[in-house]
């Protein structure tokens, strides 16, 4: 193929890609948008396999069917709650394919026409050494995500002294090592670039606790972005380029959403340290205040009377693997005259849109689900909100304590609601290691069961409740 | 502004935007000839200044294409969308392939049959993962 007709097929591609994006404004067009961004794929990689530089197939159909069978196989078997580790594991692999073409460009520069071994032309070593250190970084980062999502390294943040400095002091380094590789084309200071961005990526991410991580994973996401955008940059490809800025800009916006969810800066989520069994608990002043308990025929009753229920789901819903029952106790409901709604809040979950995709596999409606600012309003003529595995997120101390670590936070106004139900497994404290001033409220019975169970039995006394 | 009001405007902004980005592209395929052109009189650093301007014009395009298409993505997509970004990203196979691509044998053949694996994961994967996670999402039967 002629180069003016590739350029002219990684463009159409480029648009495929921006218009996949696009279909997911509604959940009517995002079917399609995927199918466009299939098309635009398959284009970008039949245009490159036509091109003149690529005349030996064998090892090429080998890595695609290989890589193929397991992203097939891993994509159709996956859980739907084990959906943000496998993200992570997804950009762990873009990282690292970025430090794999970015290798093969450094010893084969006369590939991509970027000068001959040994003198490579230097902007194209500095777009290789960013596209390389971003992309190594995302590599460790993610799997040090990866790890802690699926609960192989702990989630709690891990801080040490000096640690700000030493990433400090690294990053100095990184920069040192990238003018010298510029200064000197050499392949140990490649893999130096390369070595210490892995180590960077670690040190990166261990500081942030689980409950952070839609912000990381976001972050990754942007990463991985960027790491393409640098090896466009060294291929001189246009598409790569635009992809990559396309995935950028979209990681840094759903950081930046996650992060107002969250009333906290970018920067200190970054720095870590948040959250975790070392933060102070809130439970000292305990005092007489009371708990008011119920069981799982207590809420049957009480929502079986009610008109309006709202339910607000939450992490534990996810490690419960709890939307399935919910999803019957609420259809159950609505068999009774009952209107049941959902109430999402951004940071619900381990990453953007986690709890819809949950309840969306339970067969919960899309429309019957709305965002915060949607429903916040309607608390107070509700009749009964239903908390499940949420807790941070409805704690009304984030409007009225200042001294609170949670002050200002966006929360859902559980309160207003004529009962509030709210199932946890104890009285401990939330991620954020705040009291929840929400328990002792007048107008809230706490549910002390597993998410998955008390649903369950909800069901059978709704059920047997005729008699 | 009003979140509506503002979501049409972005809207609209992106649609612009995109056409922008296809006139760059042209314009971009263009200069290309150009320095191809010019390439074989010019000296081997002369040209690539011309490149990287071309490449950086498309990428800053391209970064506010992005930021008003993604923030018109609804909140309810937002785990898809992140799947699915992370299935374009790698598009890097393209420079994965033309490293494994060439004839005789060599490190970068090696580095590129990695890369090209690792990248199918992914392109499989993520688009498969998008669409089983987009066939959930169904409206009330009414």
């Amino acid at each position: 193929m002629s180069a003016t007709a590739s350029t002219f097929a990684y463009l159409i591609a480029s648009i495929c890609f921006i218009m996949a994006l696009r279909g997911l404004s509604s959940p009517e067009t995002a079917r399609r948008g995927n199918m466009l961004g299939i098309a635009g794929m398959v284009i970008a990689v039949v245009t490159t396999l036509a091109s003149p530089e690529v005349v030996s197939y064998t090892t090429i159909i080998a890595g695609i069917v290989i890589g193929g069978a397991i992203g097939t196989v891993i994509a159709r078997r996956i859980e739907m709650t084990a959906l943000p580790q496998l993200v992570a594991a997804f950009h762990s692999l873009v990282g690292l394919a970025a430090v794999f073409v970015a290798a093969a460009a450094f010893h084969t520069p006369e590939a991509y026409g970027i000068g001959v071994s040994g003198a490579i032309h230097a902007s194209s070593l500095i777009e290789m050494s960013l596209g390389t250190a971003i992309g190594a970084i995302t590599f460790t980062g993610s799997i040090i995500a990866f790890g802690k999502l699926q609960g192989l390294v702990s989630s709690n943040p891990l801080s040490f002294p000096g640690q700000h400095l030493l990433n400090l002091a690294l990053g100095i380094l990184l920069i040192v090592l990238i003018a010298l590789f510029v200064g000197g084309e050499s392949g140990f200071l490649f893999w130096m670039i390369v070595l210490l961005s892995l180590i960077l990526g670690i040190l990166l991410i261990v500081p942030i606790g689980g409950a952070d991580m839609p912000v990381v994973i976001s972050m990754l996401n942007s990463y991985s972005g960027w790491a393409a955008c640098g090896i466009g940059f060294t291929l001189g490809n246009n598409l790569l380029i635009v992809t990559g800025a396309l995935v950028g800009s979209s990681g840094a916006i759903l950081s930046y959403i996650m992060c107002k969810g969250m009333n906290r800066s970018f920067f200190n989520v970054i720095l870590g340290g948040f959250g975790g069994e070392t933060a102070t608990p809130g439970m000292e002043d305990l005092g007489d205040r009371t708990v008011r308990q119920g069981a799982a025929d207590d809420a049957a009753f009480i929502m079986e009377q009610a008109t309006k229920v709202i339910i607000i789901p939450g992490y534990g819903m996810a490690v419960a693997q709890a939307q399935h029952a919910l999803a019957e106790m609420a259809q159950v409901l609505e068999e009774k005259g009952v209107d049941v709604r959902y109430a999402i809040h951004p940071v619900a979950g381990r990453m953007p849109g986690h709890m819809n995709v949950l309840l969306a596999e339970a067969s919960v409606p899309y429309d019957v689900v709305f965002e915060l600012d949607e429903i916040n309003s309607d608390f107070a003529s509700t009749d009964v909100a239903f908390v499940i595995g949420a807790n941070d997120i409805t704690n009304p101390a984030a409007k009225t304590d200042k001294s609170s670590p949670i002050y200002g936070m966006p929360v859902l106004n559980v309160e207003e609601a004529g009962t509030v139900l709210f199932i946890k497994r104890s009285l401990a404290s939330g991620y954020a290691g705040v009291d929840n001033p929400l328990f002792y409220e007048d107008n809230t019975m706490m549910l002390f069961a597993d998410a998955k169970k008390m649903c369950e039995d909800i069901v059978k006394a709704l059920k047997g409740g005729g008699h | 502004m009003d979140p509506v009001e503002f979501a049409d405007s972005a809207y609209k902004l992106s649609g612009e935007a995109s056409r922008l980005a296809e006139r760059l592209a042209e314009l971009a395929q263009r200069a290309t000839y150009a320095d191809a052109g010019s390439a074989a009189a010019a000296t081997a650093g002369g040209g690539s200044a011309d490149v990287f301007l071309m490449g950086f014009t498309v990428f800053v395009l391209a970064i506010f294409v992005g930021y008003y298409v993604v923030w018109h993505v609804t909140p309810a997509l937002h785990s898809p969308l992140m799947s699915v970004t992370n299935a374009i990203s790698s598009v890097i196979v393209v420079g994965a392939l033309i490293a494994a691509g060439p004839a005789d044998f060599n490190i970068s053949q090696v580095f590129g049959f990695i890369a090209v694996t690792l990248a199918s994961i992914n392109i499989f994967g993520g688009f498969i993962v998008t669409q089983r996670m987009l066939q959930m999402f169904r409206k009330k039967q009414r």
